[in-house]
């Protein structure tokens, strides 16, 4: 498989602040790689790198085999990038903006109109055309943002947070429009805040503090978690977790929407079972042992390096 | 009118020719948490900064804490705390500015703004850092110093516009943690999210699409109700049409 992005033994201080430490990790041609991690673990300091938006001191970075440090105008012209804070044009309408990044990126006249509506559906702004940017809601705004990245199909997609804001139902679609890009050979690195979205990827790579905590395909990750982990459906969540978070044996406690993940050393024996389902403040309707997913693992490798 | 924490009858918002919010109707209880969920532009900012007494309503009427949002904008304002869907702290100025900026804006005497100042950075862990830009603060650090500002004045009231948009599922339990919190001192929230699990954190939710709520109960409720196992199946299934 042809590498389109490599990142070898990358480094960035920001004032004597290490933001990246030494990371190293490759993405292959037409592979959906995603960036998870906290706030401020480095994942928009690497992808403004790869982008030739930061000077590169320490390590090798390249892009379609062509070197981030040496190569800023090829680069450019082959990467598309869609930063946290995206600008669009406030007075211009929704049409307009969209308009104005096809022109810009030079996009042919029929592929324009077709990647239109193919946006048009992802983001159900088409009945808002003709509103000016600045008069849309904060998602609305965010999915034109979107849009005016995905109006041309560079080889490259680098896109930090791009769902921030948007809902359930777009964010769906969203995905859909990366997957289809994948599938036609378009290599895209994505960080996300959302886990379900982390699912969606070929792999994923966690950072946290400059490091690269774990990387591997999302069903993979949860092998790191050293628990025995344990869903618990109840009415209260809220009062189960409180309580089991002052019990010795529980490793780890943590609300997941109406549900409690707890974990364990080890399994747990039928009579441990019953004996933490009869002392427990409010009814637990079931009690099973799951397979650790992203989230949890996400929580516990956050712990780790403290 | 009924005594609740929020109150609204038909209110409705037009700008220009367009019909941003409809019919709205709601009840909220003092010590609820309400989820204000809804699809992007459906009109929940807009009901909010009616409801804060910052955007005047077309239509309708409604009443926060007691106080009519038509004629009592300036007592609403006093009464209740608010958090924008874009955090509204000011970039340029420090930790301490800011706190002191919106504790003149809730009309704190200077002694309580001071021993008011002094906690939140305490609580921030923020102490040492009080003269650095707030630009320069981590996303979840201004996160929760919005709300602390938003708090400053102790309002019964909380409205969150999207206070955990772009944060990290550690970041996002911490927050749901002081909103659990502010519940259980009596404040009502009334908060809106695009991330679901969030959803099951609240009392009750209403879920609105295009300027109309389609959709309010208590999440069981409404996963029962539309034979759905979580909130993101509700939403899903009630807006994607
Ligand atoms: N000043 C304005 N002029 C015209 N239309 C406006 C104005 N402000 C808001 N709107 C429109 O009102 C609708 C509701 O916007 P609002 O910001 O309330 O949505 P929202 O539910 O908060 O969405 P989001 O989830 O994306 O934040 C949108 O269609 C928006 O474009
Ligand atoms: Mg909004």
């Amino acid at each position: 498989m042809q590498t389109h992005i490599a990142i070898e033994h990358f480094s960035k201080n920001f004032d004597g602040v290490e933001a990246v430490k030494n990371i190293s990790l490759s993405v292959s041609k037409g592979e959906l790689f995603g960036l998870i991690g906290p706030d401020g673990a480095g994942k928009t300091t690497t992808m403004r790198s790869l982008c030739t938006l930061l000077p590169v001191e320490q390590g090798e970075l390249s892009i379609v085999g062509l070197d981030v440090r040496k190569e800023v105008r090829r680069i450019r012209s082959r990467i598309g990038y869609m930063p946290q804070r995206f600008s669009l044009y406030p007075d211009l309408s929704v049409e307009q903006n969209l308009l104005f990044f096809a022109d810009l990126f030079g996009v042919p006249k029929q592929e324009k109109f077709q990647r239109l509506q193919e946006l048009y559906h992802f983001s159900k702004l088409e009945p808002f055309k003709k509103r000016l940017a600045k008069q849309l809601s904060g998602g609305m705004k965010q999915k034109l943002a979107l849009s005016c990245t995905l109006i041309h199909t560079p080889e490259v997609l680098i896109l930090d947070e791009p769902t921030t804001g948007v809902d359930p139902v777009s964010r769906r679609e969203f995905w859909l429009i990366l997957k289809k890009l994948r599938d036609d050979g378009v290599t895209i690195l994505v960080s996300t805040p959302y886990m379900d979205e982390a699912l969606l990827c070929d792999r994923v790579a966690f950072m946290h503090k400059g490091q690269i905590l774990a990387l591997d395909k999302p069903d993979k990750i949860g092998r790191l978690f050293p628990y025995a982990l344990y869903e618990i459906s109840s009415s209260a969540p809220q009062k189960i977790q409180n309580h089991l978070q002052s019990q010795p044996s529980v490793q780890t406690v943590h609300i997941f929407g109406d549900r409690v993940h707890a974990s364990f050393r080890e399994s747990l024996s039928a009579e441990q079972l019953a004996t933490i389902q009869r002392t427990a403040p409010e009814p637990i309707a079931a009690m099973r042992q799951i397979e650790p997913g992203i989230e949890d693992t996400f929580l516990e490798l956050m712990k780790q390096v403290e | 009118m009924p005594d609740f924490a929020v109150f609204t009858e038909n209110l409705g918002k037009f700008f220009g020719g367009f019909q941003a919010v409809k019919n709205l109707n709601l009840a909220v209880e003092y010590g609820e948490i309400f989820g204000f969920l809804g699809a992007n532009g459906a009109g929940k900012t807009t009901a909010i900064r009616m409801l804060c007494g910052l955007l005047m309503p077309s239509s309708g009427s409604g009443a926060v804490a007691g106080f009519d949002i038509f004629k009592q904008g300036e007592k609403i304002k006093r009464h209740i705390g608010y958090m924008s869907q874009k955090f509204s702290l000011y970039e340029d100025l420090t930790i301490e500015e800011n706190i002191e900026f919106y504790g003149g804006v809730y009309g704190l005497a200077r002694p309580q703004l001071l021993a008011k100042r002094q906690d939140l950075l305490q609580d921030l862990g923020l102490s040492q850092q009080a003269s650095t830009l707030t630009h320069d603060l981590p996303l979840g650090y201004k996160q929760r110093l919005a709300l602390g500002c938003a708090l400053l004045h102790d309002p019964k009231i909380v409205f969150l516009d999207e206070p955990t948009g772009g944060v990290d599922p550690e970041a996002r339990r911490n927050f749901w943690n002081l909103i659990h919190a502010m519940a259980e001192q009596g404040k009502t929230v009334f908060v809106t999210t695009h991330y679901m699990d969030e959803a099951e954190y609240c009392n009750r939710v209403s879920i609105m699409y295009q300027g109309e709520i389609i959709a309010l109960d208590r999440p069981e409720a409404l996963k029962k109700q539309y034979g759905q196992t979580s909130m993101q199946d509700v939403f899903i299934h009630l807006v994607d049409r």
